[in-house]
C-alpha cells in the first residue's frame, strides 16, 4: 500500500509540473506567430501604430516566456527519479527526439530571440522581422520533437525490444518521427496553443475598449486576434477529428472512455452532451447516462470514416468480440504474462549460457511482445481508465472550442463592422475566455493521458512498472515544494503581466 | 584582414547584447526572475531533491540494465 501511495505521488507531481508547464507554453506557441503577424503588417505598411502594437505584445510574450522557460526541465529530473524503469526501457527513442528539441530550441530560439528584443533600430527591419519569424518557427519546431515523443508512448512504433538491455532500440526514425499519431497530436496540439493566444490577445484588447483606453491599437489587436483564432479553430476542428479517428484505432478504450460507450454498436451515436450515471459499471445493466443528446452515426464517422460501421464499446474491448476480432483483455494478459515469462527466461537461460534456450524464450517474448504490458496486470478491469473524468474533460474541450470559434466569429465580424464597443457582453465575454482557453488545453491534456490509463507506453508499460522510488526526498514532500514553486511562478507572472498590461500600449 | 574582420564581428555580437542588457527596464526584472529559477532547478532541486537518481545510482549501463530488469522481470515497482 505505501508502494501504491508512492506511484500515485509520482503520478500527481508529474501531473502538476506538466499542467503548469502547460499553461507557459501554448501562449508562448501562438503569442510568437501572432506578434510575427503583427510585425508584418507593420513592415508592409509602415505604419508606426503597428509597430507599438507589436512592442506591446512582445513585451507581454517576454513575461510569458521568461516565467516559462526550464519549467519543463523539472519533468526531465522527475524521469530520473520517479520513473528510472520507464526512462530505460524507452531507450534513444525518448532522448532521440528531446534531443534535437534541445539543439532546435537553442539555435532557432536563442540566438534569434535576443535580434527581436534587442535589435529595433538596430537591424534592418527585414532582419528583425525574419528573427520573430524564427522565432515562432522554432519554438513551434520545438513542440514537435516533444510530442513525437508523447506520440510515441501513446502509439509505440518504430523500435524492437532488446531483452539483454531491456531497452527499446529504435529502428526507424522516421517511423517514430512520422508516426500519424505523433503528427495529429503535434497539430492539434500547436492548433491549440493557437486558439489560446489568440483569445488571449483579444480579452486584452477587450479590456482596454471596455476601459475606453487604446482603443485604435486595441480595435487592430482585435481584427489580427480573430482572424487569427476564426482560422486556427477551423484548423483545430479538423486536426480534433483526425485525432479522435487515430485514437479508435489505435487506443479504442480511451475512445470509448471519452463518450461513455460500454456496448459497441454498428451506426454509433456521438454524445455531445450528457450526464452520467454514476451507479453504471461494466458488470450491470444501470444505463450509461441519466441524460444524453445523440448524433445519430457520427462516431461511427468520427471513428471510422464510416457511418455504417461498429465502434467498440467498453464491454467488447474488456470481454473481446469474436465477430469483430477483439480479443479479450484476459487473452491479453495471458500473452503479457507470457512475454514476461519469456524474459524471465532468456535471461536465466543466458547466465547458463544455454543457446538454444534463448533463442527459444526471445522468439516467445518477440511473438508476444505487443502485449507485454498486460503482463502486469491482475485484472481485465484494471485496463479501463477513469470513464467520469475522461468523459467530461473530452466534453469540457470539445464545448469550449465550439464557444470559441462563435466568439472569434461575432468579434471579427462586429470590429470589422466598427460596431465592437456597443456589445459590452460581447467584450466581457472575450475578458473572461482568456482563462477558459487555458483549462480547454489543459482538459484536452487529459483526456490524452488519463485516458489512455493504466499505461505508461501503450500496451507495453503501466505506469506502476514505469515508476521508482530512487529519490531520497519524500515524493510527497517535493510534491507540495512543487506545487509552491509553480503556484509562485504564476503568481509572478500574473502580476508583471497585468502591471504591463495598464501601462497600456 | 581576416581576423581583423572576424574580431570587428565578434566586437559588434558582444556589444549588441551588452548595449541590449543595458537598455532593457522590465527585461532586468524578468532575468532575476529567470536566474532564481535556474537557481532553484538546478540548484536547490538537483541537489536535495533529485540529487539521487537513475544515473547516480547506477553509475554505468550495466548495473541500469540489470536493476531495471530485474523490475521487469519480477514486475515490482
Amino acid at each position: 500500500m505505501a508502494e501504491l501511495s508512492s506511484v500515485d505521488w509520482s503520478r500527481a507531481q508529474f501531473a502538476l509540473t506538466a499542467i503548469y508547464h502547460f499553461l507557459f507554453v501554448p501562449l508562448t506557441l501562438g503569442l510568437s506567430f501572432i506578434l510575427a503577424i503583427m510585425e508584418t503588417i507593420y513592415v508592409k505598411t509602415g505604419d508606426e501604430k503597428w509597430l507599438k502594437i507589436t512592442k506591446f505584445w512582445l513585451t507581454l510574450f517576454a513575461i510569458n516566456f521568461a516565467i516559462g522557460v526550464a519549467t519543463g526541465i523539472i519533468m526531465e529530473f522527475e524521469f530520473g527519479t520517479n520513473w528510472a524503469n520507464y526512462s530505460w526501457f524507452v531507450g534513444d527513442i525518448f532522448g532521440a527526439p528531446l534531443a534535437v528539441e534541445g539543439i532546435m530550441a537553442f539555435f532557432l530560439e536563442a540566438t534569434f530571440f535576443a535580434v527581436m528584443f534587442f535589435g529595433w533600430n538596430k537591424v534592418s527591419k527585414g532582419f528583425h522581422l525574419l528573427s520573430t519569424w524564427c522565432v515562432a518557427i522554432g519554438s513551434n519546431l520545438s513542440a514537435l520533437w516533444i510530442l513525437v515523443a508523447n506520440g510515441w508512448m501513446q502509439y509505440p512504433v518504430g523500435m524492437t525490444f532488446n531483452p539483454d538491455t531491456a531497452r527499446n532500440e529504435m529502428q526507424s526514425f522516421f517511423e517514430v518521427a512520422l508516426s500519424p499519431v505523433a503528427v495529429s497530436k503535434f497539430l492539434h496540439t500547436i492548433g491549440s496553443g493557437y486558439v489560446i493566444a489568440a483569445l488571449f490577445v483579444m480579452g486584452i484588447s477587450a479590456w482596454f475598449l471596455l476601459r475606453k483606453r487604446c482603443v485604435a491599437e486595441a480595435k487592430r489587436s482585435l481584427v489580427v486576434s480573430a482572424s487569427f483564432g476564426l482560422i486556427c479553430s477551423i484548423f483545430l476542428f479538423f486536426s480534433g477529428d483526425e485525432s479522435a479517428y487515430r485514437v479508435t484505432q489505435t487506443q479504442p478504450m480511451k475512445l470509448a472512455a471519452m463518450e461513455g460507450l460500454y456496448q459497441g454498436e454498428h451506426r454509433a451515436g456521438l454524445v455531445p452532451f450528457g450526464i452520467l450515471n454514476p451507479k453504471k459499471t461494466i458488470d450491470n445493466n444501470e444505463s450509461v447516462f441519466l441524460f444524453d443528446i445523440e448524433i445519430p452515426y457520427a462516431l461511427s464517422i468520427l471513428g471510422n470514416r464510416d457511418p455504417n460501421s461498429f465502434v467498440p464499446g467498453i464491454q467488447d474491448l474488456i470481454f473481446g468480440n469474436e465477430a469483430k476480432g477483439i480479443h479479450s483483455i484476459q487473452e491479453r494478459i495471458d500473452r503479457g504474462k507470457t512475454a514476461v515469462l519469456a524474459l524471465k527466461e532468456y535471461k536465466i537461460a543466458k547466465e547458463a549460457g544455454d543457446n538454444e534456450a534463448m533463442e527459444l524464450s526471445k522468439t516467445q517474448l518477440e511473438e508476444n511482445f505487443k502485449d507485454f504490458g498486460y503482463g502486469y496486470l491482475d485484472r481485465p478491469s484494471d485496463t479501463i481508465p477513469p470513464i467520469a473524468l475522461t468523459f467530461y474533460s473530452f466534453h469540457l474541450m470539445v464545448g469550449l472550442g465550439t464557444l470559441f470559434f462563435v466568439l472569434f466569429l461575432v468579434v471579427l465580424y462586429l470590429t470589422m463592422a466598427n460596431d465592437i464597443e456597443k456589445f459590452r457582453k460581447i467584450l466581457w465575454a472575450c475578458v473572461y475566455c482568456i482563462p477558459l482557453g487555458f483549462i480547454a488545453a489543459e482538459a484536452g491534456w487529459i483526456v490524452a493521458e488519463v485516458g489512455r490509463q493504466p499505461w505508461a507506453i501503450q500496451d507495453l508499460m503501466p505506469v506502476h512498472i514505469a515508476a521508482t522510488n530512487l529519490g531520497s526526498v519524500n515524493v510527497q514532500i517535493s510534491f507540495w515544494l512543487f506545487a509552491v514553486l509553480f503556484t509562485a511562478l504564476l503568481y509572478a507572472e500574473l502580476k508583471i503581466m497585468v502591471n504591463a498590461i495598464k501601462k497600456g500600449f | 584582414m581576416l581576423i581583423k574582420q572576424a574580431f570587428d564581428t565578434v566586437f559588434k555580437i558582444v556589444d549588441f547584447y551588452i548595449q541590449g542588457f543595458r537598455a532593457m527596464k522590465l527585461g532586468k526584472t524578468l532575468w532575476q526572475l529567470i536566474l532564481i529559477k535556474l537557481f532553484v532547478i538546478f540548484i536547490v532541486l538537483k541537489m536535495f531533491v533529485f540529487e539521487s537518481n537513475f544515473n547516480s545510482t547506477f553509475t554505468n549501463e550495466k548495473s541500469k540494465s540489470e536493476f531495471v530488469l530485474k523490475n521487469l522481470i519480477q514486475g515490482t515497482k
